[in-house]
């Protein structure tokens, strides 16, 4: 394939709108769109909380959990991912009180995990798609009732980061002072690690393991260049984070590709902006 | 608040209840992990208004009895009252000021956030924005002359900078105890006599009481009324003149130690401890 074939292969548009009249896309952008919000909401906290390595080790064990259940029936993927997603999560997040130890159990666990999960694939005798979208995601067999359930979770979610959102900041970002103040900082620390993990849980079916990283960190880390209020931040990473998912999915659309390289691509682009506006600024700022 | 302080010493056995209790009170308190004491049978009034440094080696338990005040380290027997309340933990009625630590650069989160955290950061939900909750996080960044940097990332300022914050932070709850936990440590020496004044200046107008734990004693020697010293579970209480005495401290660390007055600064030379040796101007 020549460079231009390449291109052609993965940049098309026609017949783009014809897809989108598709019951079924619309699904799956709304469902996109759902994992943004809620992905774009906690971003900022996993950044402030430097556990971007825990969430990652937690998209990774979503993935052996749903595998795992893959073996059992093809409709247990979701429950397998969302129960490997908080066990997980829980594991880190009361790892993460003891900080020095924390990556390298992270990285042994993770690694562990990641084998187990190859090794459960092998084991599964269905489709190859169905193996293949664990890692890349398979967001267009999104059904309707699909779509109510993660509007649901992703709802109960918001509504529990809403409640808690002041002492969690106070806990993420400040926390011996927090704890001075007799915020639960460990209990917020367990309850977080609980978002995060029903978060990835819904993600990894859907989008995939691999784009949970993008969803999650990627755009607060871009906010975080641009601004060092905490609202804004999180109002900017969940903006960038739905341009991503709702432009990456319309993207990969004609050429019907995984909609992972669109998606991190664009948020990928969206951070070097940010980081390239931040390096403006503060040269301006300089010489000012 | 040296009136409140007469008026106690001449009318408390008269009239016990009319008077404010003191802002911090240890009757036979005792702390130890496992078969180690730290301390026992401490006993302490701290007055409101009353600027009292604790200092000690590592690990003499100065951090421990901090953590005791905020409830967060229960005694092993004895009694801590604050304001005449029995210690709890996240008591609205304590500030805490920690040591300067090294802040991510690109942590999102600004002096204005860090102060307004110390205001109702324990609170669940959202913070709505309010014109009184607005004043008073401007009127206590005024207060320490941080009004300038107020939206700048924490992670960016200066240490000086930061404990700024850290005092308005604590401060702006009007706590009736403040804890400071080495909040001068790696700060040169203008920064730690202007976050030291900040510290005096406040307890003095609105008489809230001082505990500060330090290793050293000097940048703070003008305003302290009196101090705690503890070494290896001895430990001593009374004014600097009291307590920093060749025969005092000799008796604490039980070996040979001299305190030498050079200037306005005292020096302590022979403690076999390596934090407190001669604090070098940084």
């Amino acid at each position: 394939m020549s460079p231009g074939e390449v291109l052609d292969r993965i940049f098309r548009f026609e017949g783009t709108g014809e897809l989108l009249a598709l019951d079924f896309v619309q699904s799956s952008l709304l469902a996109g769109a759902l994992l943004a919000l809620i992905a774009g909401a906690l971003g900022p906290l996993v950044v402030a909380r430097q556990v971007s390595f825990a969430v990652h080790g937690t998209s990774e064990l979503t993935f052996t959990g749903a595998a795992a259940a893959l073996l059992v029936s093809a409709s247990a993927v979701s429950v397998g991912a969302l129960v490997g997603a908080v066990t997980a999560a829980l594991v880190f997040g009361l790892l993460g009180l003891r900080e020095r130890e924390r990556d390298s159990v992270i990285g042994v666990v993770l690694a562990f995990g990641l084998g187990l999960g190859g090794l459960f694939l092998w084991l599964y005798e269905g489709r190859a798609s169905n193996q293949f979208s664990l890692l890349f995601g398979q967001i267009v067999a999104v059904g309707r009732d699909d779509v109510w359930l993660l509007a649901t979770a992703v709802v109960a979610a918001l509504v529990v980061l809403a409640a808690v959102w002041r002492p969690l900041l106070f806990a993420s970002v400040d926390a011996d002072v927090a704890r001075a103040r007799g915020v639960p900082v460990r209990g917020l620390s367990v309850l977080f690690a609980v978002l995060v993990g029903v978060a990835t849980g819904l993600a990894v079916p859907t989008v995939g393991a691999l784009l949970v990283l993008a969803l999650l960190i990627t755009p607060a880390a871009a906010a975080a260049q641009l601004t060092a209020n905490p609202l804004t931040a999180l109002l900017l990473a969940t903006l960038f984070a739905e341009f991503a998912v709702v432009g990456g999915i319309i993207a990969s659309l004609a050429p019907g590709a995984p909609i992972s390289a669109y998606v991190t691509a664009i948020v990928f682009v969206i951070y070097l902006a940010c980081r390239a506006t931040s390096a403006l600024r503060s040269r301006r700022a300089l010489s000012a | 608040m040296a009136t409140v302080d007469d008026s106690m010493a001449t009318t408390r056995e008269l009239r016990p209840d009319r008077h404010p209790p003191p802002a911090v009170r240890l009757r036979g308190a005792r702390l130890a992990y496992g078969a180690r004491t730290l301390w026992d049978g401490l006993d302490l009034d701290v007055a409101p208004g009353e600027f009292l440094a604790v200092l000690g080696p590592n690990g003499s338990g100065k951090t421990s009895l901090l953590r005791a005040l905020l409830g967060q380290t229960p005694l092993s027997s004895g009694d801590i009252e604050l304001s005449g309340q029995p210690v709890r933990r996240g008591s609205r009625t304590v500030g805490y000021i920690p040591q300067q630590q090294a802040l991510d650069p690109t942590l999102t989160l600004r002096g204005r956030d860090m102060v307004g955290l110390g205001l109702d950061g324990h609170r669940w939900g959202f913070a709505l924005p309010s014109r009184s909750r607005r004043r008073r996080v401007r009127e206590a960044l005024d207060a320490v002359g941080a009004l300038d940097y107020a939206d700048a990332p924490v992670g960016r300022l200066s240490g000086g900078e930061q404990q700024r914050l850290r005092v308005a932070q604590a401060l702006i709850g009007d706590p009736d105890v403040l804890l400071c936990d080495e909040p001068l440590l790696s700060l040169d020496l203008a920064h730690q006599r202007a976050v030291s004044e900040l510290i005096d200046e406040r307890r003095h107008a609105t008489g809230t009481a001082v505990l500060f734990v330090t290793h050293d004693i000097n940048p703070v020697l003008p305003m302290v009324d009196r101090m705690l010293y503890i070494v290896d579970g001895r430990f001593r209480i009374g004014t600097p003149d009291e307590v920093m005495t060749s025969a005092v401290l000799s008796e604490l660390y039980a070996t040979e130690v001299d305190v030498i007055r050079v200037r306005d600064r005292l020096l302590v030379v022979g403690a076999h401890d390596h934090d407190h040796h001669l604090a070098q101007p940084s």
